[in-house]
């Protein structure tokens, strides 16, 4: 499953009757820099990863230990990406819908995970759920065990989705006509049967979106997993964790082939996302 | 990719046909102040706590270590460096895109986004495959002697490829929504296109471009997973703060690891806050929405 990431045509032709000057030196330019520093570096990677043949794949693959923290990526990224999306739309609607003190600081707050560091959410999500940390002594005492485990990566990765989750879903809640909603409620309908006959269609396909956005950046997250899940070999090392101790051990062909793959399932959502974009284009009209 | 930037929201007046039972926005407004307590506040509380654990002299000691001054000093250099390359490009690519129709213009748009969707570690991966010394360029690049993996300019690079759809990004809806009419009569009334770019356009999207900046600075500072594959974690020389922090974690001298951790969440905290001031002043600067 190869994405071909040729350029796009080399001679494009003009074909805007307005005269503004700078489009060869702007596009020239543009797409130069997106040349060298996008598509060449990952060309480089298609390239050895086609040098490392079947056979490179093959021997990769067959690791216990690469399939383990592959399986592991993709499960936990998944589930976190739902548990996401799922708290995402209710933390939307109460930010959008319900005016409480402290509104707009709580939704200036919901973006801490894109400005945070990684790695400072890392140690920060570690600390606190060390079985001597502030969360972690109370969980342990129930008997619950969350850093060097599955529920670990799964917490920072929530954490890391939640925006993506409540920002996909945040502007089409504050666009939903209340005269719908009126209606409803016109011709008998209780507010549950509004809610989620109503409310829930026209929401799905941006749920759904972060949801995507979520799962894609969770699968790719290094960071914030590293130091909570502990990292033991066939139990919580995840794929991209993978890549940097193969690259440490000089075997170039194995961090290669994980990161085709990786690379392959991020287009694919990529694909999924721009899929439920059309399909939500066409049911919606044109939204 | 949608939006993902928050618009200027209505608050609506709790009316009882159009919107849940008292009990039921008390849950979720309970629901949501814990939630985000929980996975929000509280770890970004315990850097603070952490790092001022044993006193204020501790966090000042590791704050002001050398090792911990190069790092603040590397991670300076680098987003200086890749915050105007990537400013530049943005310009550069938003005035082709949005101001000029030919084909393949949103296969370009996806091409400028992919960098989003690649994990940081594959993203430092494929510079060390191409400039590496087993990479394809390695053999060249040591017969000429020169550094870029495991050095200054593979830590930029992989900056700059994380960073690199940000300016773009917030330019290139606002450009096209404004169209072309501005330097058009700017450029009738004899304005050369440098100049119509300099009084027209640039005041037009100078708020966005400062957004896009602040966000892309954010992440130039604190990214880590592919700045640590590329930077081969040399203390004092290619140790930006984030991996420095992974350094003093790992050698269980947590207060100074949220220490140098603190500096990045108050980055954070700036970063918040100035996007939440453009966004409140120059909401529709910003977005192009009227």
């Amino acid at each position: 499953m190869s994405v071909a990431v040729a350029a796009p045509r080399r001679r494009p032709f003009i074909r805007k009757t307005g005269a503004l000057p700078g489009f060869g030196l702007a596009l020239g330019y543009a797409l130069s820099w997106l040349g060298f520093i996008v598509l060449l570096p990952l060309a480089a990677l298609f390239l050895r990863a086609s040098s490392a043949g079947v056979e490179g794949f093959a021997v990769t693959l067959s690791d216990p230990r690469v399939q383990h923290a592959l399986l592991l990526s993709f499960g936990v990224s998944a589930i976190a990406a739902l548990f996401a999306t799922l708290a995402g739309v209710i933390i939307a609607w109460a930010l959008t819908r319900y005016d409480f003190p402290g509104r707009q600081v709580v939704d200036a707050m919901v973006d801490l995970p894109f400005a945070l560091p990684t790695a400072v959410a890392g140690i920060a999500l570690a600390a606190l759920y060390a079985p001597d940390g502030l969360l972690g002594a109370p969980l342990a005492k129930l008997g619950w065990q969350v850093v060097y485990n599955p529920i670990g990566i799964f917490i920072a990765l929530v954490f890391i989705g939640l925006p993506y989750a409540v920002r996909t879903v945040q502007p089409l809640i504050a666009e939903i006509d209340r005269e719908l909603e009126e209606a409803a409620a016109t011709l008998g309908a209780t507010r549950w049967q509004t809610v989620f006959q109503v409310l829930v269609p026209p929401l799905a396909p941006a749920a759904l979106t972060g949801l995507a956005l979520a799962f894609a950046r969770g699968l790719g997250e290094y960071g914030s997993v590293i130091f909570i899940a502990g990292n033991l070999p066939g139990v919580s090392e995840i794929a991209p964790l993978l890549i940097v101790i193969k690259l440490s051990e000089f075997d170039y062909t194995g961090a290669t082939v994980i990161a085709v793959i990786m690379l392959a399932l991020a287009f694919l959502m990529l694909l999924v996302i721009n899929l439920i974009q059309a399909w939500s284009r066409r049911r919606m009209g044109n939204a | 990719m949608p939006d993902l930037e928050p618009q200027r929201q209505r608050v609506y007046t709790p009316d009882s046909v159009v919107t849940e039972a008292p009990w039921a926005r008390a849950v979720i407004i309970a629901f949501t102040a814990i939630f985000l307590a929980l996975f929000l506040l509280l770890p970004l509380g315990l850097i603070f706590r952490e790092a001022l654990a044993k006193g204020v002299g501790d966090y000042w000691q590791a704050l002001t270590d050398p090792d911990a001054v190069s790092a603040i000093r590397l991670t300076l250099l680098v987003a200086a460096i890749a915050v105007p390359l990537n400013l530049v490009f943005g310009v550069a690519a938003s005035w082709a895109i949005a101001k000029f129709d030919f084909p393949g213009k949103s296969f370009l748009i996806t091409l400028v986004d992919l960098p989003f969707s690649v994990s940081p570690v594959v993203a430092g991966l494929v510079y060390v495959l191409l400039f590496g010394a087993q990479g394809l360029l390695g053999p060249w690049l040591q017969e000429h002697n020169i550094q870029i993996v495991f050095a200054l300019p593979g830590i930029v690079l992989a900056t700059v490829f994380v960073t690199f759809p940000f300016v773009a990004r917030e330019l290139i809806p606002l450009m096209q929504d404004q169209g072309t009419a501005d330097e058009e009569a700017a450029l009738t009334l004899g304005a050369s296109g440098l100049r119509a770019f300099l009084t027209v356009t640039l005041p037009n999207i100078r708020w966005a471009l400062l957004y896009g900046v602040l966000l892309c600075n954010a992440r130039a500072m604190g990214e880590f997973g592919a700045v640590s594959v590329v930077s081969g974690h040399i203390r004092g020389l290619t140790n930006t703060m984030p991996l420095h922090v992974e350094i003093l974690y790992n050698e269980y001298n947590f207060v100074a690891a949220f220490a140098v951790a603190s500096l990045l969440a108050i980055l954070a905290l700036v970063t918040l806050i100035g996007k939440t001031v453009l966004e409140w002043r120059y909401g529709e600067a910003i977005s192009g929405r009227h």
